[in-house]
């Protein structure tokens, strides 16, 4: 995102912050913000070499959504007259974007110009009557709510797996008559997609056992597209998020400083820091470049340092944006590289996605091995939950063999801190009891996590597992160069 | 935190702001182009920063010739005393576009290990440019003085002559008051730049382009340090036309003569005032002599062959009138060692050039 999208989405927010101060504007609240979120996201959405792809994808994210809600709402919920009128206004926003395509060559909500409009109304036709079909259904069952999750990582797969989105690529070329020999994996590039597939998995889940707060279909809209972490999180949790947004902070001095702090913190952090250390951080071309195993190892803490100032630089300015608008968004970093320990790093790093990771699968996976399995040793329990839960945030990032190898890596890592601290409890406990020999260990504890996790960078970072062996190799002097 | 508070840190803020910009502008801030991690925290670079994709070749262009001085390795090494120093200015084939720094001229000849019958160690220091303009080369040539040569070598081409070329490359145009300085020192033919030199110009904010290029040349001075790169190296390239244009005209002049005072020959007296007693060898630098089509009209892309002869004729008349030392190695390279134009040679051509000046015996 570059710097002026984030001073127009600063402006939006403000917007929002004005409407709520004035009596008969802040009754309107919600729908505005419905309205700029949809928006946004039709505006953020990158350029795609698909004829019309950057039209129906922001489309599709709209309507998974109100699927979401379909499926996830109470029967009697689904029958308000007020989700009917949301609908509508959905309806009549996208067709509203749809026809800036008859303002001439010049696009400014969309990348490029929207799909003739006979096309979108039969496309909004047909979903509606699928959606009016399956808001008659009198109770949701489990094997459809299942099935929606199921199809979500389908989808998921599809986009995050190179040789699939290839071919899906070259199959969506043959529908528009485009070349397929052009086809290429980067031509299906869904704007925030990974956050909102688990937001919606998360609501299904919690549908399915009970714990989802009954929602109204634009408070569920918001809460899935809601602009300022709709691209890069956080990944709120509904219940937590629909309290900020019925009882929102009072506009005023209050939120304006706290989130102009936010906003300046994230701009510095991306703007300055993150972009400057991308100048000279690892990655794929440099890494067989480098001569010696000094100048690797600055890059690779040049990396470290990028990738946290770029997503918590991401996240400062989320939490700003949410401020501006009076929600207060949850914290997705907290010093990570200053915890002494892995476990502690994970729970100081991408906290939300963390969180959801251990709600969805860690937590129930070892509940299933206890239960299930229960002739496996507790430490192997321990091995599989984490090695399991860990390839998976691996695959989030991306279906490559180096996400796996670095979920690997922070999996083994979480197993043998697990281990150690249990092992080296009374240890551990005679060291607290000294103050000044607490300190250094504390200390080279921080540095021994940071070094581990700065290690695994380059699995993160590097494009291919040769390379990856190789600057591992180098950093340690071994070999003749990456 | 309440409304008096955000009121405070604002009106603080932009105090604080324009004050910096105000000091900024107030103190002479030019020196500032020296302060450099090169030469100390980092390699100095073995020539001077140009790239039009820095991401890939760690290197970019910029217009301060302070920081680009900065950044050479020129300006880290203390002249020793058994040294003799010889500086290499010129454009883009001195500068070495698609040959690593140990490939160009300089770096040949530097790598040759040369001693002067004295024996003192014949060290080159590579000062191209790749912008074809002779007030560059001065520009270049007045800013190296200080670094005390023994000798100037200066490689040219035609193509660095036309006077109406001359203020036209960007390095040139952004630094008027160098150019003026040159043009009013040497009463050089040339109309003087306007600077923009605007109190506003000055502050921070007007600064602020030059100011990150500083900043980024610090940056991608890591990544030469750590990889020796600083050019791109594409895996392939367009190789310099071969055949030509049935084609007379060069710059719109028909032969079989030069307009007069067309080709500013008077810029190679003022280097050679410039340099005073520093000695200058002028070399016509080797150019491809294409044999494809219409190459009885033209000898490449830049030159056709009577613009290129009579330009010939006028430097051997002007370096024998002046009695400077000048050599012709316009046919010394063979057209199959010419890369992407008919002034950049490869690696093989670069080294017959640089022995083809070793053997001219101007050198020490």
């Amino acid at each position: 995102m570059s710097l002026v999208s984030i001073l127009i989405l600063v402006g939006l927010s403000l917007g929002v912050h004005l409407a709520s101060l004035l009596p008969f504007t802040r009754r309107f609240r919600i729908q505005l913000l419905l309205i700029l979120s949809v928006v946004v996201i039709y505006w953020l959405q990158p350029g795609l070499p698909i004829r019309g792809l950057d039209f129906w994808l922001p489309t599709a994210t709209v309507f998974i959504a109100v699927l979401g809600w379909l499926l996830t709402a109470q029967p009697e919920e689904r029958a308000y007259r007020s989700n009917l009128h949301t609908y509508f206004l959905l309806t009549m926003l996208i067709l509203v974007i749809a026809l800036t395509r008859y303002l001439g060559a010049t696009t400014f909500l969309t990348p490029s110009r929207p799909p003739q409009i006979h096309l979108v109304i039969a496309a909004l036709l047909v979903v509606s009557l699928f959606f009016f079909a399956l808001q008659k259904l009198h109770k949701t069952p489990g094997t459809l709510l299942a099935l929606a999750i199921f199809a979500l990582l389908l989808l998921f797969i599809l986009l995050k797996l190179p040789s699939l989105t290839l071919a899906a690529s070259s199959t969506l070329r043959g529908f528009t008559g485009q070349s397929r020999e052009l086809a290429s994996a980067f031509d299906i590039r869904w704007l925030g997609f990974s956050y909102i597939a688990f937001r919606l998995i998360h609501t299904l889940r919690d549908r399915q056992t009970g714990h989802l707060p009954a929602l109204s279909l634009e408070e569920y809209l918001v809460y899935m597209l809601f602009f300022p972490a709709f691209s890069a999180g956080p990944i709120d949790r509904a219940e937590r998020f629909i309290k900020e947004l019925r009882q929102p902070e009072a506009p005023g001095a209050k939120n304006l400083a706290a989130g102009g702090e936010r906003l300046l913190i994230g701009l510095f952090k991306k703007f300055i820091l993150a972009d400057t250390l991308a100048m000279i951080a690892l990655n794929g071309q440099n890494a067989g470049q480098v001569q010696g195993a000094g100048w690797l190892w600055l890059l690779l803490l040049a990396y470290s340092f990028q990738i946290f100032f770029d997503f918590s630089g991401y996240t400062d300015i989320a939490i700003g944006l949410g401020h501006l608008m009076g929600i207060r968004l949850p914290e997705n970093f907290n010093a990570p590289y200053l915890k002494p320990s892995l476990t502690r790093f994970w729970d100081n790093w991408h906290i939300t996605l963390t969180q959801w990771f251990r709600a969805y699968v860690f937590n129930p996976l070892t509940r299933l091995l206890r239960t299930k399995a229960r002739t496996l040793p507790a430490w192997l329990v321990i091995l599989i939950t984490q090695l399991s839960t860990m390839v998976l945030i691996g695959l989030w990032h991306g279906m490559t063999l180096n996400f796996i190898l670095w979920g690997l890596w922070h999996g083994f890592g979480l197993f043998i801190n697990n281990r150690w601290s249990s092992a080296a409890h009374p240890l551990t406990t005679r060291v607290q009891a000294r103050p000044a020999l607490n300190h250094l260990v504390t200390a080279l504890s921080i540095l021994l996590t940071f070094t581990y996790v700065s290690l695994g960078w380059v699995w993160f970072a590097l494009p291919d597992v040769s390379t990856s062996l190789k600057v591992l190799a180098s950093l340690f002097g071994i070999g003749g160069g990456a | 935190m309440n409304g008096r508070f955000v009121r405070n840190v604002l009106i603080k803020g932009l105090l604080l702001f324009t004050l910096f910009n105000l000091l900024w502008a107030v103190v002479d801030t030019a020196p500032s182009g020296r302060l450099s991690m090169y030469n100390s925290l980092l390699g100095g670079r073995e020539r001077f920063p140009f790239g039009e994709n820095p991401s890939e070749s760690y290197n970019l262009s910029l217009y301060d010739l302070d920081a680009m001085f900065a950044s050479h390795r020129l300006d880290g090494l203390p002249k020793a005393a058994d040294e003799f120093r010889v500086i290499v200015i010129g454009d883009s084939s001195t500068w070495g576009t698609l040959l690593k720094p140990q490939e160009t001229l300089a770096g040949i000849l530097d790598r040759a290990g040369l001693h002067t019958p004295d024996g003192k160690q014949v060290r080159f220091y590579n000062l191209g440019y790749p912008t074809l303009s002779l007030v560059k080369d001065l520009m270049i040539l007045d800013e190296a003085l200080q670094y005390d040569p023994d000798l100037v070598l200066w490689p040219v081409t035609l193509e660095s002559f036309p006077r109406n070329n001359q203020l036209n490359s960007p390095i040139v145009a952004n630094n008027p008051t160098r150019v003026n300085d040159l043009i009013a020192r040497f009463n050089l033919n040339l109309t003087p730049l306007e600077e923009k030199g605007g109190f506003w110009q000055r502050t921070i904010i007007g600064q602020r382009r030059t100011l990150a290029d500083r900043l980024r040349l610090q940056l991608y001075g890591v990544m030469w340090s750590a990889t020796g790169i600083d050019q791109a190296y594409p895996a392939d390239y367009t190789p310099a036309l071969r055949d030509l244009e049935d084609d007379q005209s060069y710059y719109g002049w028909q032969p079989p003569e030069f307009p007069a005072d067309s080709l500013a020959f008077d810029l190679l007296s003022a280097g050679m005032q410039l340099a005073g007693e520093v000695p200058v060898i002028l070399v016509n630098e080797p150019i491809l002599i294409s044999e494809g089509e219409n190459s009885d009209i033209r000898y490449n892309y830049y030159y056709p062959r009577w613009a290129y002869d009579v330009y010939r004729l006028e430097f051997s008349s002007a370096c024998a009138a002046a009695g400077w030392n000048c050599l012709d190695l316009w046919d010394a390279v063979p057209q199959e060692h010419f890369t992407n134009s008919a002034i950049h040679r490869d690696a093989f051509g670069e080294d017959i050039f640089a022995q083809e000046i070793v053997h001219s015996g101007l050198l020490p």
